[in-house]
């Protein structure tokens, strides 16, 4: 246990040194403040489209720590010294979701107050959005490990990482949208469950690709 | 016994040898019945009362979105076969379906686009049958693009197996969508329990299908055996490098 808590906070040491936390969080709202630009300042088209805009913001700033997720540890070899002390793939996987929640997921939420801010949504909306979006963050932390482990070390990563995780987060995307409508409950159920079985199910996702991608 | 039977395949050679003689009885079988269903359909099956000739389309929709969808169940115990039995053929037979699979996905989408403008009213809309099968048809791609950058020629590398697995989690999805959103693609019309189709049109729709499945059948052993020459093209060449 103590040695699993090592594991997560050297996670999250990694992301603080890497760059890794900051920049998902800088790309997040830029996207978000992209956004106004396309549509022009008008505040209430910005009010009802603004909630949806963070989310695909949110999904995009997914993608950005893909690439070293997974790489440098196996480049390293320390996914292969954790194996020989007789790690399962699954608990270092669960590991490194868990610092994700804390080195991505937590950060956005904190930011997605800001880019509420920026867009002008209002504040009736940014508690379902925070909401939603806490639910949703683990999953696509979750996501992004399993993702980074199936295209570790291939050419082309971060472009394969972006075609394999769109298509997944679609549900995500779709109840976490619905949250935002007039009657917010039924999506939120869905949203729920829908990130709790990703959320759930991805350690093993993530075992099993890194456990395939050992050669 | 079960056993026994998977493994009797596991040897390429012995499986090259049904493959070549069944290749073109699937391929010129299939031809004809999708030929002979397709115009079977068109010409001697009567005008739908409401959709008039454009029901038709049915013909090649159907047969379309259940060999996109088998498509990647085959795809899935393809991959859970490799990963678990390493068994030598599957990943081969995976990676020979997810072209074929893609294709279908993308003529049922474009079938049903097609369809969607005249009785609809729409060439899209954004409800759960449609959008989860524009999923699928994504998820090929993405499966397609993972297994070439992550595998040796003509072999399947088990990362792509793990993507197998994970991408089938949509197809009940698809399958449950008429059910679960109150949508504008209709409900199943053809379940277990019997069809809501007139038989004028559902002989030929059945005829249809299993073309299309036999011809589906060809393109797989067909991309299988190109597969196998491939790697044992690779393995020869290796060989003689030796020297």
């Amino acid at each position: 246990m103590k040695a699993f808590a090592a594991l997560v906070a050297r996670e999250v040491r990694v992301a603080w040194t890497g760059g890794g936390l900051w920049l998902p969080v800088i790309f997040y709202l830029a996207v978000a403040t992209l956004f106004p630009f396309v549509t022009g300042p008008d505040k209430a088209l910005l009010a009802r489209t603004g909630g949806g805009i963070l989310w695909i913001a949110a999904l995009l700033a997914t993608l950005l720590p893909i690439e070293r997720l997974i790489l440098p540890d196996r480049q390293a070899g320390i996914l292969d010294q954790l194996a020989m002390r007789g790690w399962s793939d699954e608990l270092v996987a669960t590991a490194k979701i868990i610092g994700q929640i804390f080195a991505f997921a937590l950060p956005l939420l904190l930011a997605t107050v800001v880019g509420s801010a920026l867009i002008g949504l209002p504040e009736a909306q940014l508690g379902t959005l925070l909401l939603g979006l806490a639910l949703a963050l683990p999953a696509l932390s979750g996501l992004s490990v399993t993702i980074a482990a199936l295209t570790a070390g291939l050419s082309g990563a971060s472009a394969l990482g972006g075609l394999l995780l769109v298509p997944i987060t679609i549900p995500l995307l779709i109840f976490g949208a619905g949250t935002l409508s007039e009657n917010p409950g039924n999506a939120m159920q869905l949203l729920a469950a829908t990130a709790l079985a990703i959320t759930a199910l991805s350690p093993f996702a993530a075992g099993a690709a890194l456990r395939a991608g050992r050669t | 016994m079960r056993r026994r039977v998977m493994h009797r395949f596991a040897n390429p050679a012995r499986f090259l040898r049904i493959a070549k003689p069944l290749t073109p009885w699937l391929l010129w079988l299939g031809i004809a019945l999708t030929l002979g269903a397709c115009l079977w359909g068109v010409f001697f099956t009567p005008t739908e009362r409401l959709m008039g000739d454009t029901v038709k389309i049915i013909f090649v929709h159907v047969p379309a979105a259940w060999l996109g969808m088998g498509g990647w169940t085959g795809i899935a115990i393809a991959s859970i076969v490799q990963l678990v039995w390493r068994h030598p053929l599957a990943g081969v037979s995976a990676r020979a379906i997810a072209v074929p699979g893609a294709t279908f996905a993308a003529i049922c989408l474009i079938t049903g686009s097609i369809w969607g403008r005249p009785t609809w009213g729409t060439w899209w809309v954004w409800d759960g049958r449609l959008t989860s099968m524009l999923v699928l048809f994504f998820l090929y791609l993405g499966y397609i693009a993972l297994s070439n950058a992550s595998s040796e020629k003509g072999d399947t590398s088990r990362v792509a197996a793990v993507f197998g697995i994970i991408g089938a989690v949509n197809i009940p999805i698809i399958n449950r969508s008429v059910i679960w959103w109150e949508s504008q693609h209709q409900k199943a019309s053809i379940t277990l329990g019997g069809s809501s189709i007139d038989q004028a049109y559902l002989v030929p729709l059945f005829v249809s299908v299993a073309g299309f499945s036999l011809l589906f059948g060809a393109l797989v052993l067909m991309r299988m055996r190109t597969a196998l020459a491939e790697m044992r093209i690779e393995a020869r060449m290796r060989r003689m490098a030796d020297y």
